[in-house]
């Protein structure tokens, strides 16, 4: 344990989606303290009113992530000596979603997206059929592959700069899903996703700028995938099916 | 905003406006290279079809590439949708329509 005088000088955003402001607390630092433990150190001995979300604490449900000084992380596996500004650490609801209260914002926008990038299985077989053998090898399984990773966390949704200026905007989660799915062989309808993904707030929005794949904790490359879908959806213009 | 149309359109444009700029450069620093007037460039200009379908269709291209463009940044930047994005896009094409198309029709008419 550090010693007990040390402290360290957390802001933290208070209000809901009419307005708020920064609000500061002193937090007891500690070995090993994420900013998750900064943020319930705060709602435990501070201010119970304080509300935030998490649940697994071990980066699995992706339910905790936040701006912290202004990026989008997971706030349980982000070690707050990492990213300590001297003593301070703002944190902050995360960015392109309304916000419900405090560090809570509404996931609503983000999942509707998701669904409307066609997001949803589209079944090939049914349950009496046989199950479908999958080459863990073949080119497009592999492409697929690169994307099951998500949990839906919204890191790369908060910090993608596209989203921000255009509220149509499918997002770098809803497409890499599309992406997955088109590449899913056991998935029936690659044209209802590439027609979902090519409208008004479709991959073609992308500018590339990559904080998607710069800020995703888990690694994945979204832009990757949308770049893969602007082809792909250049190519059924002229052939019309893949 | 930014749908599959423009997007192809976009970048077809954009396909068409690289080549057409190295043959524009290359033909200038040939051309200059023991001094040239302008009477001599617009005596093999005018009245040439092929120099008015070389700059007349990177004129179009530009105009329908520049337009889409700026459209993306003002909805983005400044938050401009719906009609008067769409008279603004229209409005940028058709002024870089009749500029560059007055620039050709200059150098190439007869």
């Amino acid at each position: 344990m550090s010693s007990d005088k040390e402290e360290l000088e957390v802001s933290i955003w208070r209000g809901d989606d009419a307005g708020g402001a920064f609000e500061d607390y002193k937090v007891p630092a500690q070995d090993s303290q994420t900013v998750l433990d900064v943020v319930s150190w705060v709602q435990q001995n501070t201010d119970p009113t304080l509300s935030y979300r998490y649940a697994c604490r071990v980066g699995m449900c992706g339910s905790c992530a936040m701006m912290v000084n202004g990026v989008p992380r997971w706030t349980c596996r982000t070690h707050v000596k990492k990213v300590l500004d001297g003593k301070k650490v703002t944190v902050a609801p995360l960015r392109n979603l309304p916000v419900i209260k405090d560090l809570a914002t509404d996931m609503d926008p983000f999942f509707d997206k998701w669904v409307k990038a066609g997001g949803v299985h589209h079944p090939s077989k049914t349950r009496d059929d046989p199950i479908e053998p999958i080459n863990p090898k073949s080119i497009a399984r592999s492409e697929a592959d690169t994307g099951i990773e998500c949990i839906n966390c919204s890191v790369c949704y908060a910090a993608c700069d596209t989203v921000t200026g255009n509220a149509d905007y499918l997002g770098p989660a809803a497409l890499q899903r599309a992406w997955t799915l088109y590449n899913d062989a056991k998935d029936a309808d690659q044209q209802t996703i590439l027609d979902a993904v090519s409208g008004n707030g479709g991959c073609h929005n992308c500018h590339s700028q990559g904080s998607c794949t710069l800020f995703c904790p888990n690694e994945l490359n979204p832009m990757k995938a949308i770049a893969g879908l602007k082809r792909a959806t250049a190519t059924s213009l002229f052939k019309r099916k893949k | 905003m930014l749908d599959m149309r423009l997007y192809m359109l976009q970048r077809i444009t954009a396909l068409i406006m690289a080549p057409l700029t190295l043959g524009h450069i290359a033909v200038m620093i040939y051309a200059i290279q023991d001094g040239l007037t302008a009477a001599e460039i617009l005596g093999r200009t005018q009245g040439s079809v092929l120099w008015f379908l070389f700059y007349g269709s990177f004129v179009v291209a530009v105009s329908l590439h520049a337009a889409i463009g700026l459209r993306v940044i003002l909805h983005e930047t400044f938050a401009v949708q719906g009609k008067a994005l769409s008279v603004f896009t229209w409005s940028i094409c058709l002024i870089l329509l009749a500029m560059g198309g007055r620039a050709v029709w200059a150098v190439t008419a007869v």
